[in-house]
């Protein structure tokens, strides 16, 4: 699929940033678990939190697709860096810019698109994240013209870095008149009294990302927090999720491709019995199953996030995309480790990095059982 | 302030650059074209000095059609508009050719300074701004890794061997500039969206009144006679170390003058 000349510059501009500024400084704020600001700092200036946004919002004025494309290009190189601007944009602002009141889309977006403030969306609980809204505890209710929240969040990411500003919490808000449980989005300031923010997760993978447990416990906010119309916050997070899917597919190729660019290098280089150990054909099909892989998780993120911007539904191949992609990330990284040998299971080596990372590829924004599910329930096969 | 920031198209340095068996000149399609790199610190340092002062940064590019690429990047870096000086009279220009015809251009479109890198990554002689600066009549303030501007003044500091030299002059001038001096900014993808906006004016050698017996390869002063691959990088020497080690590292490094 060729590029229009503008994604083709986006895409090479961030390679270049990707290749310059991240990768020779990442893997010490990777050992150290620590959060880049001053790589978030850059990507602010370049516009990459702003990608999506229209430029009175202090946006970029672009689409999904460059957001897509700027993920795939970071997660090449790292995917803590990826999924830092993912989670900003697409579970940040992109819900506040899509379903944000105009007061709620001026008070927060330009510090949210310039970087400056990170966003975040708090929907999975300790009891459950695959299970919503079942499995929910969370409970905002009105009184005296406040929301009071109560509940704990589990696993949010960049909700407590030291520029989080804003995160949106799902909570009950009543029962429907069907009986079922009434669920909207309530924006929480940073630093609201009764919203705590735990000590960072030890992750096998994402290590310099923020990840955290939040809780709430009789935490006041405004009635005018409450992001769009009471009760839409189960349609609000299944377009921000579907969404968010062809993202993290995005993000799944960077993680794919960067298995392949850092194995055709080492094969070239590494010798054993005389020849470079690309010379095996054991070794050349790995690559080439390696490159099948990433090209057609590839091809599968582009046409779904073609659908998403032509109107078209786009559930099936979000789904579609990421379960491909988070196999293709998965199985990519098992190879390029193998590939490398001992060095392979050395974390200063960007595969031992890439392995690390990949199997949350299979977890996060819904996991690959969630995926089929889903895929299944588009073949109308959920009311057999 | 009327700054032009001249940008050339080189080939990746990261690529095989090869030369052409014909005419012994640089094979431009065989590898990708990128913006020199030192050229991006001088799009920088110009894009800054707007800032500060107002005006506008016009970029200055010669070279063949496909050089639009390389302008496109520095105008989504943020320059206003760009000249693109394009004729195939120009093919094998050397630096003394290529010094005359961007003299012929600049004359043209009028500045008060002139930005460039200090080199291009692929010639590399690195004597462009000199010859630019005698040919508009002009000071030459070189190898800048600092640059004030105040109304018509300008001093720069000069990067020496032993230090840096504090150089001063009144506008108009031109200035070449090394990597020290800034760090150039990523275009944002508003930039390179209004990139594609932004006017491009592109000059035949009869617009810019270059006289096409003085450019080319006919006009070219020097020839390349005989080119060769560049040999492999020898062996390095290894020094073992009996309780001497240090003598003969010293010994080493002073013979060859790094100390
Ligand atoms: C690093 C990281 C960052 C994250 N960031 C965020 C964030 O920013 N915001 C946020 O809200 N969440 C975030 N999450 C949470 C993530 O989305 C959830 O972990 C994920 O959705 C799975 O939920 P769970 O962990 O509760 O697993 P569970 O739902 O408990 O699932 C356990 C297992 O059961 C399977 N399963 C569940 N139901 C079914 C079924 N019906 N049929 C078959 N199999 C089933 C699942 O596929 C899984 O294998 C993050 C998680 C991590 C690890």
């Amino acid at each position: 699929m060729k590029l229009t000349d503008e994604y083709e510059a986006l895409r090479k501009t961030v390679q270049g940033f990707a290749r310059d500024v991240v990768a020779p400084v990442i893997g010490d704020y990777y050992e150290r678990e620590e959060f880049p600001y001053e790589i978030v700092r850059q990507m602010g200036a370049m516009g990459l939190f702003g990608l999506p946004i229209p430029e009175e919002y202090g946006g970029m004025g672009g689409d999904y697709f460059a957001l897509c494309l700027v993920l795939e290009e970071l997660a090449r190189v790292d995917s803590s860096v990826s999924i830092t601007v993912e989670a900003a944009v697409s579970l940040g602002a992109m819900p506040i810019y899509r379903f944000g009141t105009a007061e709620q889309r001026a008070t927060w977006l330009p510090r949210l698109t310039s970087g400056e403030m990170l966003g975040a969306f708090g929907l999975t609980e300790p009891g459950g994240g695959t299970d919503v809204p079942g499995g929910m505890r969370t409970t905002a209710t009105l009184d005296g013209g406040e929301w009071v929240i109560n509940g704990t969040k589990a696993f949010i990411t960049n909700s407590g870095t030291d520029i989080t500003g804003v995160v949106g919490v799902a909570a009950i808000t009543g029962t429907t008149a069907a009986g079922k449980p009434e669920i909207s989005t309530i924006l929480v300031p940073s630093g609201t009294p009764g919203f705590t923010v735990s000590k960072k997760y030890s992750k096998v993978g994402w290590s310099a990302s923020d990840t955290r447990e939040l809780s709430f416990a009789d935490c006041r906010v405004p009635a005018a927090n409450l992001l769009g119309e009471r009760g839409r916050g189960y349609a609000q997070f299944l377009q921000t999720l579907d969404e968010g899917r062809i993202a993290i597919a995005a993000l799944a190729v960077g993680l794919a491709q960067g298995c392949v660019d850092e194995s055709l290098r080492y094969v070239r280089e590494r010798r054993a019995f005389g020849h470079p150990i690309g010379h095996y054909q054991a070794i050349q099909f790995k690559i080439a199953d390696m490159e099948v892989r990433t090209h057609t998780a590839r091809l599968a993120y582009h046409h779904a996030a073609e659908r998403m911007l032509s109107g078209l539904p786009f559930k099936k191949e979000a789904a579609i995309a990421k379960l491909v992609a988070g196999d293709a990330a998965m199985d990519n990284a098992r190879a390029a480790t193998q590939i490398f040998g001992g060095y392979g299971f050395m974390n200063e080596f960007p595969v031992g990095r890439f392995y690390r990372d990949a199997k949350i590829l299979e977890i996060g924004e819904g996991t690959s059982e969630v995926q089929r599910l889903l895929i299944a329930r588009e073949l109308g096969l959920a009311d057999l | 302030m009327n700054i032009v920031v001249c940008v050339k198209q080189v080939p990746d340095t990261a690529t095989e650059r090869k030369l052409r068996s014909d005419d012994k000149t640089l094979d431009r399609d065989a590898a990708d074209g990128v913006v020199n790199e030192l050229d991006e610190y001088a799009v920088e340092e110009a894009l800054r000095l707007k800032e500060a002062h107002g005006g506008e940064v016009t970029v200055l590019t010669m070279g063949p059609g496909r050089a639009t690429e390389t302008i496109r990047k520095a105008l989504a870096m943020g320059a206003d508009k760009a000249v693109h000086l394009s004729d195939d009279a120009l093919h094998g220009s050397d630096a003394l050719a290529t010094s005359y015809a961007m003299a012929q251009t600049l004359k043209k479109i009028g500045f008060d300074l002139v930005i460039l890198g200090s080199e291009s990554t692929d010639a590399r002689t690195g004597v462009l701004a000199a010859m630019l600066a005698e040919r508009l009549g002009t000071p030459q303030l070189t190898l800048a890794n600092k640059v004030d501007v105040d109304g018509t003044a300008i001093a720069i500091q000069r990067v020496t061997d032993y230090g840096f030299d504090k150089v001063e002059a009144t506008l108009p001038a031109v200035v070449s500039v090394v990597e020290k001096i800034n760090d150039p900014r990523y275009p944002s993808f508003k930039g390179i969206m209004a990139a594609k906006k932004k006017k491009v004016e592109t000059l035949g050698i009869a617009d810019a009144e270059i006289a096409a017996e003085l450019v080319g390869l006919a006009g070219a002063w020097s020839e390349v006679a005989e080119f060769a691959a560049a040999p492999p990088r020898a062996a390095g020497t290894i020094v073992k170390d009996e309780g001497d080690g240090g003598t003969k590292t010293a010994d080493f490094l002073a013979s060859k003058k790094f100390i």
